[in-house]
């Protein structure tokens, strides 16, 4: 028996626009690019939503209906859904579809998909409640498995995770970290055994996700049909299949006449053309199987690059100098208890600003390999650091503000705690309220 | 490599106007770095300059057009008498055959004629299998060279007139050779892809008869301060950020849109200092223009720099400025990328297409080269980041690239011309 677990992955960042420095502490809108490039937000939105999100969301939702036995797994960003919300309520619409179904899972992660872990954990475990509470109120679902920004794992995340309560954990099966082992398995988090692991099988994945379009590649063109064979081979040398994608892939970076969506309409029939198969949501698989062994991770890894780990968002000087100073202020920016302001700081932290900053790729003039909508790398920072300046200008206000003031907040709090007479006095004696 | 064996030793004459150190410009720095890298590719080099200066290159035979022994003294007087030991009636010949020319006026065109006339002599001396000519100044002799010898000509352009000067420049006499000159053509190499947009504007060339081979900087041509004790010292003791420019003060490298984008970061960031290195003939406009804007104390004005101290002002710099209108390359942000400057370069430039590690900005777009500049100056990482990857970057755009690149156009102009050749005597 071999089952196989299909997860995508839906992520929207809120672009900064090109701010200037003359700007700093007179314009105060980060995200309003109207202009048509590729750093308006709402204009990225609209296009993918035509190439990618509504006519997969179709065809998926198609399959369902066709194929009872076919499960699987998304996660989608806070930004992502916000976003929704604003610029494509559609989108969100059909996603909920999606989730109604019953047999599509939620997967849960940070609200603004960011690099918190690196630098405070508290900031980590409250954007992953604030995600937990998205998704309860869009969807009216709790998740139970964790997803870290861009698959980051190492040990010391797994036992975060795990003390937050998720019996479960999607990252990168890694040859440097598996060895031998193959990553078909469920496995258990070091010194975590109640922290389920499902590893993505990157070669599998990497052929519908990466390959799928380059005429250079010997599969090309790739069938349905040998993939669903590719994947039946894994029967008898491993229970779980996982397939672990960005949903962008279909339609956006493989475009509609690739022949993509006809590639993921047949897929599922494919699969279960094998008697042996099945698909599984990741809860459902752990529920199903056995952890096989300890996945240990000392160093940070991740599902980008060859070098699988944090390179591409955290290498080069003004990465690390604009990673320290977005999370230079946290304690200021949390004490000015102004819940716009927070959100915006937070929206700064997504993981996309550090990647589109990285000078790796563009080291070895190899430019195309790198998807930025700023022309350059010290364009992105320059934008990103003027922003920061004039964040810190409105958080040092703020903090003025509320040193004057009592916080609205003690305000109200202090008249709905009542002292313990009036509460008995109420409880008792109702007539006289 | 193994077209070598086809034919054996590529013989190249190339003719050029000047040789470091007694050159003017550009020109010299990129025949020397070039010819050079080519000699390296095996190709049997013959370097052509107009008149016997004191040159040396152990990669090439250096020849001189001119072959006139004279005495210093009397190389003075022969310049105020005549232009040369060449007969009013030479010129007087070519202006005929050239009626573009016949109403030019001048030494420097008197010079250029000579140039066009003592060539015809180098051609039948010197064997050559492919003849390379290096701008307007050398063209006409090149174009000569072909007509004795019959060998194909490649003209090398560097710098058009419409750099110089504008649409204006389009109805001078230089124009004129330079038309004359990429058309009579075998091929055409462009520094750039700037320069190659630009011939086929304003000089109506077939774009397919364009070669772009970008220039280069070899780690040795670059004075490289070695002890950086010094440096540091300096560095430590100067409590402003240095912005600088460096080049002639002229239309051309866009010294009033550096002092316009001065003024504006200016109002932000008062202990900044704006140096300009180099002299021309908007110095003095450029000196009052400062003092007009209110920031003549802010402004200092260096003179002409070379060599070492020159580097020194490289590595002192917090950022490096070439604000340039009209630039077919720009080699001296390569310079300052391998002395340690970050740098930002002008989108009107052809060093811009080559440079992954720069900032890039329209000459006109003054705003936006202050934010550029303050940017810099205000973001430690970003100054850091930017001079490791571009130094990184520099010395990876040697002369051996673009030298690999004219050894191959060689070779297939030499083919394609003989196999017509064989065609027509068939």
């Amino acid at each position: 028996m071999s089952s196989v677990c299909i997860y995508f992955h839906v992520h929207q960042p809120y672009r900064v626009k090109r701010y200037p420095f003359f700007a700093i502490g007179e314009d105060h809108a980060y995200f309003n690019n109207s202009d048509d490039c590729d750093l308006n937000n709402a204009r990225i939105v609209d296009k993918v939503k035509g190439k990618c999100y509504l006519p997969a969301n179709r065809m998926w939702l198609e399959s369902l209906e066709r194929h009872p036995q076919l499960k699987l797994a998304f996660s989608i960003s806070g930004t992502a859904l916000e976003q929704f919300q604003e610029y494509a309520p559609e989108v969100l619409a059909s996603f909920q579809q999606l989730v109604d179904t019953g047999r599509v899972e939620l997967i849960s992660e940070t609200y603004y998909h960011s690099l918190a872990f690196l630098r405070s954990m508290r900031e980590f475990r409250e954007q992953v409640a604030l995600h937990r509470k998205l998704l309860y109120d869009l969807f009216g679902v709790t998740p139970t498995v964790f997803r870290n920004t861009e698959l980051i794992y190492r040990n010391d995340i797994a036992h975060e995770v795990a003390d937050m309560g998720y019996r479960g954990l999607l990252t990168e099966g890694w040859d440097h970290y598996l060895g031998w082992r193959s990553p078909n398995f469920l496995y258990h988090a070091k010194d975590r055994p109640s922290l389920k692991l499902l590893l993505k099988n990157y070669k599998l994945s990497d052929d519908s996700a990466f390959r799928f379009s380059d005429k250079n590649w010997a599969a090309y063109p790739l069938t349905a049909e040998t993939y669903g064979d590719w994947i039946s081979a894994v029967n008898g040398s491993g229970e779980l299949v996982n397939l672990f994608m960005d949903y962008e892939t279909i339609g956006e970076h493989h475009w509609e006449d690739t022949g993509i969506f006809d590639f993921w309409r047949a897929v599922p029939g494919e699969i279960l053309k094998h008697p042996d198969n099945d698909f599984v949501t990741p809860s459902e698989a752990i529920a199903r199987y056995r952890a096989v062994d300890e996945y240990d991770v000392p160093h940070y890894l991740s599902w980008a690059d060859m070098e699988r780990d944090i390179s591409a968002w955290l290498s080069n000087p003004i990465q690390h100098d604009a990673l320290r100073a977005i999370y230079e202020f946290e304690e200021d920016v949390r004490k000015a208890n102004d819940p716009a302001l927070l959100h915006e700081w937070r929206k700064l932290q997504t993981s996309d600003h550090f990647y589109y900053m990285c000078t790796k790729y563009f080291a070895d003039g190899d430019v195309h390999k790198y998807f930025s909508p700023y022309d350059t790398p010290y364009e992105a920072f320059i934008a990103y650091m003027n922003v920061i300046n004039d964040m810190k200008l409105r958080v040092a206000d703020a903090l003025a503000r509320a040193e004057q003031a009592p916080l609205p907040a003690q305000e109200a709090l202090a008249e709905q705690t009542l002292t313990w007479k009036e509460r008995l006095r109420r409880f008792f004696l109702p007539q006289y309220d | 490599m193994q077209e070598h064996s086809v034919y054996p030793s590529m013989k190249a004459l190339m003719f050029g106007w000047e040789w470091p150190p007694h050159n003017s410009g550009g020109l010299g720095v990129a025949c020397w770095g070039l010819s050079r890298a080519i000699a390296a590719e095996g190709v049997d080099l013959t370097f052509v300059l107009p008149r016997r200066v004191k040159a040396s290159a152990p990669w090439a035979k250096i020849v001189f057009a001119d072959l006139s022994h004279l005495s210093p003294e009397m190389e003075a007087l022969r310049e105020r008498l005549f232009s040369g030991y060449i007969t009013a009636e030479q010129y007087e010949l070519l202006k005929k055959e050239y009626p573009e020319l016949a109403h030019l006026q001048g030494s420097l065109f008197d010079e250029v004629l000579a140039y066009g006339i003592n060539a015809r002599r180098v051609a039948r001396l010197e064997s050559h299998d492919v003849i390379h000519a290096h701008d307007w100044l050398s063209m006409l002799a090149g174009i000569e060279a072909r007509k004795v010898s019959g060998k194909p000509l490649i003209v090398h352009v560097h710098a058009t007139e419409f750099d110089r000067s504008g649409e204006s420049g389009m109805y001078n006499g230089i124009y004129h050779i330079e038309r004359m000159g990429v058309h009579a053509a075998d091929k055409v190499i462009a520094v750039s892809n700037y320069t190659k947009q630009i011939l086929v504007r304003y000089y109506g060339m077939d774009p397919a008869r364009i070669e772009v081979v970008h220039n280069g900087i070899d780690q040795d041509d670059t004075t490289v301060v070695q002890s950086s004790e010094e440096v540091m010292h300096a560095l430590k003791r100067r409590g402003m950020h240095i912005v600088l420019f460096v080049g002639r003060i002229t239309m051309q490298k866009g010294p009033e849109y550096f002092l316009r984008a001065a003024r504006r970061v200016l109002e932000k960031r008062p202990n900044t200092v704006f140096l300009f290195a180099g002299s021309g003939d908007l110095e003095r406009r450029t000196i009052q223009e400062a003092a007009y804007y209110g920031i003549g104390d802010k402004v200092i004005f260096l003179g002409f720099m070379r060599g070492e101290s020159l580097a020194k002002l490289y590595k002192l710099c917090d950022v490096f400025v070439m604000p340039s209108v009209s630039e077919p390359f720009g080699i001296v942000p390569l310079e300052a990328l391998a002395n340690g400057a970050p740098v930002i370069v002008s989108k009107q430039s052809g060093v811009a297409e080559v440079l992954n590690h720069a900032l890039k900005v329209d000459f006109w777009d003054t705003d936006e080269m202050a934010e550029k500049i303050i940017a810099v100056l205000e973001y430690e990482a970003l100054r850091s980041t930017m001079r490791d990857n571009g130094k990184r970057e520099v010395f990876g755009l040697v002369w051996k690239k673009a030298a690999e690149k004219c050894n191959r156009i060689y070779e297939t102009v030499v083919q394609s011309f003989y196999s017509q050749g064989t065609k027509k005597a068939g």
